[in-house]
């Protein structure tokens, strides 16, 4: 059994030796693949080391330089932080190993193993702090990288989405800093769970809203919520298709899971003025990606308008505010990552072998590979929210959330979207699937079939991650009882102010 | 002083915005500019102004009394670092925007999403066919 400040700074450790490494070996292409591989890796298993140490309901709390709490950086790790931090290690491996099938291959000397590892490191550390500006840090690690990715081809179009998803970001988190500024000013203090005991103390408590909206909007545009989405359909499908999958993974979601972290743990007083508004962007939200998605043609723009959509349904959890509504956003977010990541993976091979991302330009391939089609079918119907899959009961249990609280517009628009959703799915199945095959996409078909490495490398890891999907699809017992936990512990603020504070009679005398 | 520096801080957003709401790509990294130091005059505004005596802890003392509050200095240095990097890099991608794309104006950069009417003119000819309809 390792200590609670090893399991929680390992997972940061390993994507930082991965850079430094990295960065080491940056003329050895295949060095550097290697140690890229390696580091995730290591998160994955550092992940799932803590995982094994929170599951049970415990909180890990660590102080950096052995300050006291308020006053140092404390990393927490709740039920919902490690699940987090686990579900970022299976996409750093899964899709770090789809990376080696040389996708990236101009680029891939340009520092894509580094700024991977970045990414990583970026997204690790913003599931992890306990620290409010040590957050914005963390942010800004994570969006640095994902500017390098993104511009990493720099071919014409990667640079206009370059110019559109930098500028948009930037102002996104200047917000976040003024945010963070201004809850300094009425706190005195930049301690999470410090904040949360202060808070409700406040004399001006319309301030508190004021600033609960700023953090909304703030963390609303990394998690491209309706309407602060737009750098999201402009970027996401320039860049090549592992860049994306891991994009479409992890940064919307780290926004998603700093609104569902503030609005439990700080923001928790006044969910009669938020809630409403959070609720009409949910709905918003829904809506616009799934009509957005119905009217493009280019796989990675469809699947790219289904992760706005889809991030409304994990707001229900912050509408609704009962433990069977944040546990079934949490099922959600975790669902939602391996799939839609899945799907792009598959997108991916969907323009390797059958010549391009563009619908209109491709076909037949359930006729050349039948379990290609079972494979795309798997995470499309589970995107849908088709029982037995796993969006069956992510869907299930956060609708059933808000009809039980009586949100009967919210839980409309959530079964709606998720019929328009099944119809984008099955446009790309028709389009990309069943279509006979237009003529310019056999050369790339028997290229693909010549190359046996590059389809073993883009497979297997579209396997396991169907896999993963199919196991919470029919294994659901363990991973619904732990979302719901989770839940029930976010709403329950005592438990993390008390594990970062340790006990009571410490607490007396560091704030007299 | 503290209505002066809180104006300031109004003037600067407001500018910020002006700024980033134009078409030209340099001025909108001008506005990034002016926003980000607003944000650490937010932050040194939060961190209150009532003294101007240096953090410093005289020797054989171990609190700090009546200083300047230092945890906003501190706060703003990294700010101030992570945006100049940000910055930097963000000068560097717009140049070389510029320079592929000749162009200086957000507008007419519609290289990741070409108008309708555009695409038959980028994409090339062979898949160009008239009208392809969608199938049901």
């Amino acid at each position: 059994m390792m200590n609670a400040d090893l399991l929680l700074t390992l997972p940061i450790l390993f994507p930082a030796l991965g850079i430094a490494l990295c960065a080491l070996f940056w003329s050895n292409k295949n060095a550097q693949r290697a140690i890229n591989l390696a580091a995730s890796i290591g998160l994955l298993g550092s992940a799932i080391a803590l995982m094994a140490a929170v599951h049970d309901g415990t909180v890990l709390v660590t102080r950096f330089g052995n300050w006291d709490a308020p006053f140092g950086i404390v990393f927490v790790a709740d039920m919902f932080a490690a699940a987090m931090v686990l579900i970022t290690g299976v996409m750093a491996v899964a899709v770090g190993v789809y990376g080696l099938a040389g996708n990236i291959e101009p680029k891939e000397n340009a520092f894509y193993h580094l700024l991977y590892q970045g990414l990583l490191l970026g997204v690790t550390g913003a599931f992890l702090t306990g620290d409010i500006f040590n957050l914005y840090v963390w942010f800004e690690i994570m969006l640095i990288s994902s500017f390098g990715l993104l511009a990493l081809g720099g071919t014409r179009d990667q640079l206009d989405a370059g110019v559109k998803y930098v500028t948009l970001n930037l102002i996104a988190t200047t917000f976040f800093l003024i945010s963070v500024a201004f809850l300094y000013g009425l706190t005195g203090t930049l301690n999470m769970a410090d904040i949360a005991r202060v808070l409700p103390t406040v004399e001006n408590q319309g301030l508190v809203t004021t600033i609960a909206v700023m953090f909304l909007m703030a963390f609303g545009a990394k998690a491209a919520v309706f309407p602060l989405f737009y750098w999201l359909p402009a970027a996401y499908h320039t860049a090549s298709a592992p860049i994306v999958a891991i994009f479409a993974a992890l940064l919307t979601k780290v926004g998603v899971y700093a609104i569902i972290r503030t609005f439990t743990l700080l923001f928790d007083g006044d969910a009669g003025y938020t809630g409403p508004i959070v609720a009409g962007i949910a709905i918003f939200t829904m809506v616009t990606g799934v009509l957005g998605a119905a009217s493009h043609f280019d796989i990675r723009r469809i699947l790219s308008f289904h992760i706005i959509s889809q991030i409304g349904y994990m707001l229900f959890g912050i509408v609704v505010a009962t433990p069977l509504a944040v546990g079934g956003s949490i099922l959600y977010v975790i669902h939602h990552i391996v799939v839609k990541a899945n799907l792009f993976l598959l997108a991916g091979v969907v323009n390797r072998a059958g010549g391009s991302f563009d619908l209109k330009k491709t076909g037949g391939l359930y006729r050349t590979m039948p379990m290609l089609g079972v494979l795309f079918l798997i995470p499309a119907l589970s995107l849908a929210g088709l029982p037995p899959l796993s969006g069956f009961w992510s869907k299930f249990t956060v609708i059933k959330a808000s009809l039980d609280a009586e949100h009967y517009i919210l839980a409309g628009a959530g079964l709606m979207v998720g019929t328009l959703t099944l119809y984008s799915m099955v446009k790309i199945w028709n389009e990309a699937f069943w279509k006979a095959a237009p003529e310019n996409a056999t050369a790339a078909m028997q290229s693909w079939q010549a190359d046996r490495r590059t389809r073993l490398i883009m497979l297997s890891p579209i396997v396991a991650l169907a896999c993963v999907t199919l196991t919470i699809g029919f294994f659901a017992e363990p991973f619904v009882d732990f979302s719901m936990r989770a839940g029930a512990q976010l709403l329950d603020q005592s438990v993390y102010i008390d594990a970062v504070f340790g006990p009571a009679e410490q607490l007396a005398e560091v704030n007299p | 002083m503290e209505p002066v520096f809180a104006l300031a801080f109004g003037v600067m957003v407001a500018v910020a915005a002006y700024l980033l709401m134009s078409r030209n790509v340099l001025r909108i990294v001008l506005g990034l500019l002016v926003l980000g130091n607003a944000a650490n005059l937010s932050i040194f505004l939060a961190g209150r102004l009532d003294s101007r005596i240096p953090p410093l802890v005289p020797a054989g003392e171990t609190m700090l009394v009546g200083g300047a509050n230092p945890l906003p200095q501190a706060l703003i240095l990294t700010a101030i670092v992570i945006s100049f990097a940000l910055v930097a890099f963000t000068v560097v991608l717009f140049e070389s925007a510029h320079r592929r794309l000749g162009t200086l104006d957000a507008e007419a950069m519609r290289e990741a999403e070409p108008r309708p009417a555009e695409k038959s003119v980028t994409e090339p000819r062979r898949s160009a066919p008239a009208k392809v309809t969608e199938h049901a």
